[in-house]
């Protein structure tokens, strides 16, 4: 037990040197590789606590695809990142004040005596037969199957939205079309010219 | 537990560990060597015959002349990301075979979520590439690294459908519980009811390990050496075995999950640890063919490859074999039941 508690703080200071690193970087693309730190950390506490395919999924899906392409996106664009600090103390003062205002909101929505201890009991840790991925899945595709599916739509139109508004026509670009290709057929390209031999 | 026991606990596990890793890098050596020999014989020469006898201590001259070289570290680079890249290319490509079933009980960490485990960790190898094609600074680094993060996020996608084809005949993520489903005879291994998703992932496999004729992010006739142009020394040589290291990770996960694991294809001949090394040292062969047999793809016709082939093959086959498995049709569904 104690040796788990070891391994939560050490992981969680990272998490939070990580998190920190990914606000006061001034080069874009180290910050996100901040963030694909706070993401590994983050999955590792998760696996401490007993939520194997949440962890996992959370490497898989952030770290493996979406700070992949995040990184792709950010090391293509050339980011001045000083005209972006130029009105920094003008705009301080209503920067904090948005700040503090989250920060109130935040408390009141989740005050501590809501989440104090006595209120969670401790859970009960599973055996090593327990599967978490089959639970979430029964829940997923059985109780909440329609909010489930609602999300999928979400996404799909979202892809979609995506799509719509970045795809140009650009007739001058040549591409292949391999169907073409393919049935491409001798007569179509080869003539056979007879002819008598000169000389 | 007390303090000796679980000390025991680390020693046993830490020497478990040496025993997968060292016959692992040995592998590697030989691989290259295995590459160099098989290439040479297509193309009718000798390949390398000079060290030791018929060239077999060519791999370990090669690791000496390596470890004896400088690391170059280029100026304007960014240092730490430049240093720590290659090893982020390997350790995933390590650590994926920890859940790796050699045979029925041969397993470091039977756990039951290996798949994922496994698809979490190939998918981090590429940071080792995107971050060394930044950090060296250098144009034609960044283009591999890019041509890179694009083709695995892309394949990626992929493999991960052709794996949930084997999820749904398997029935679990345990990847000794997936090869324990294919008990029966060599018809009744998935490569058969589950063709067509075996078929893209292997190729999505080659793409996934930069490997020709996927190797756009190195494409030597085009962008030199790609993203690791600036390493030279024992950083290039990590990332030279990281490669390797992933080939072999991917023969494997083909044999676990197609081709019946450590089951024997004949009947009177006993299951075992050999069959698994034979047969992923058949599936490894392919990739030495491959490169020695097909041109490199170019970069868009990567991509059409890869989004509008093999991801609807994968989706239209899942779903065939949904409405099998519905249907109690047979093959998939008694492998279901199994």
């Amino acid at each position: 037990m104690d040796f788990k508690l070891f391994v939560f703080w050490v992981f969680s200071l990272v998490l939070v040197g990580a998190a920190v690193g990914v606000i006061t970087t001034r080069n874009p693309v180290q910050a996100a590789l901040f963030l694909v730190l706070a993401f590994f950390n983050s999955a590792i506490i998760w696996m401490l606590m007993e939520a194997e395919f949440l962890a996992i999924t959370l490497v898989l899906v952030y770290v493996g695809a979406v700070m992949v392409l995040f990184l792709f996106v950010v090391m293509m664009l050339d980011i001045n990142t000083l005209p972006a600090r130029e009105g920094f103390t003008r705009y301080l003062p209503v920067g904090a004040l948005v700040v503090g205002a989250i920060i109130v909101q935040m408390v009141f929505l989740i005050r501590v005596r809501w989440f104090s201890a006595d209120d969670y009991p401790v859970p009960t840790p599973r055996g090593a037969d327990y599967s978490n991925t089959e639970e979430l899945g029964r829940a997923m595709y059985t109780d909440y199957l329609f909010q489930f599916e609602v999300a999928a739509v979400i996404l799909l139109v979202a892809i979609i939205a995506a799509i719509a508004l970045t795809m140009r026509r650009r007739p001058e670009t040549k591409y292949q079309r391999p169907a073409e290709q393919i049935n491409v057929k001798k007569e179509d390209r080869l003539r056979v010219v007879s002819m008598d031999s000169e000389s | 537990m007390g303090i000796l026991e679980s000390l025991w606990l680390l020693i046993i596990t830490v020497l478990k560990i040496l025993l997968i890793i060292v016959p692992l890098l040995l592998t590697v050596a030989y691989l290259t060597y295995a590459e160099r020999k098989v290439i040479g014989a297509i193309q009718v020469r000798k390949g390398p015959n000079r060290v030791g006898w018929g060239g077999l201590l060519q791999p370990i001259a090669d690791v000496l002349k390596l470890l004896t070289k400088e690391v170059l570290v280029p100026t304007n680079s960014h240092r730490f990301l430049f240093l720590i890249a290659p090893i982020l290319s390997l350790a995933p490509a390590f650590a994926a075979w920890a859940v790796i079933p050699f045979s029925d009980t041969a397993v470091l960490a039977d756990v039951n979520a290996g798949l994922l485990y496994v698809l979490a960790l190939t998918s981090l190898g590429v940071y080792g590439v995107i971050i060394a094609g930044w950090a060296s600074n250098s144009k034609y680094a960044f283009l591999g690294a890019m041509r890179s993060a694009a083709q695995i996020v892309a394949y990626e996608i992929a493999m991960g459908f052709a794996l949930v084809g084997v999820l749904m005949v398997s029935g679990s993520l345990n990847l000794g519980d997936i090869v324990r489903a294919q008990e029966g005879n060599i018809f009744t291994w998935f490569w058969l009811p589950l063709f067509p998703l075996f078929i893209v992932y292997f190729i999505s496999g080659v793409a996934e390990t930069n490997r020709a004729p996927f190797d756009v992010a190195e494409g030597e006739s085009e962008i030199v050496a790609g993203f690791h142009v600036d390493y030279s020394g024992m950083a290039f040589a990590l990332f030279f075995l990281a490669e390797y290291a992933n080939m072999i990770m991917i023969a494997a996960l083909a044999v676990i999950m197609f081709l019946g694991g450590w089951l024997s294809p004949i009947p009177f001949i006993p299951d075992g640890m050999g069959w698994f090394f034979a047969k992923t040292a058949f599936m490894l062969f392919f990739f030495l063919w491959f490169r020695a047999t097909f041109p490199r793809y170019r970069y868009d016709q990567i991509m059409r490859l890869g989004w509008k082939v093999f991801i609807p093959v994968t989706i239209l086959w899942l779903t065939v074999e949904a409405v099998a498995i519905l249907l109690e049709i047979e093959p998939w569904f008694a492998l279901r039941a199994a």
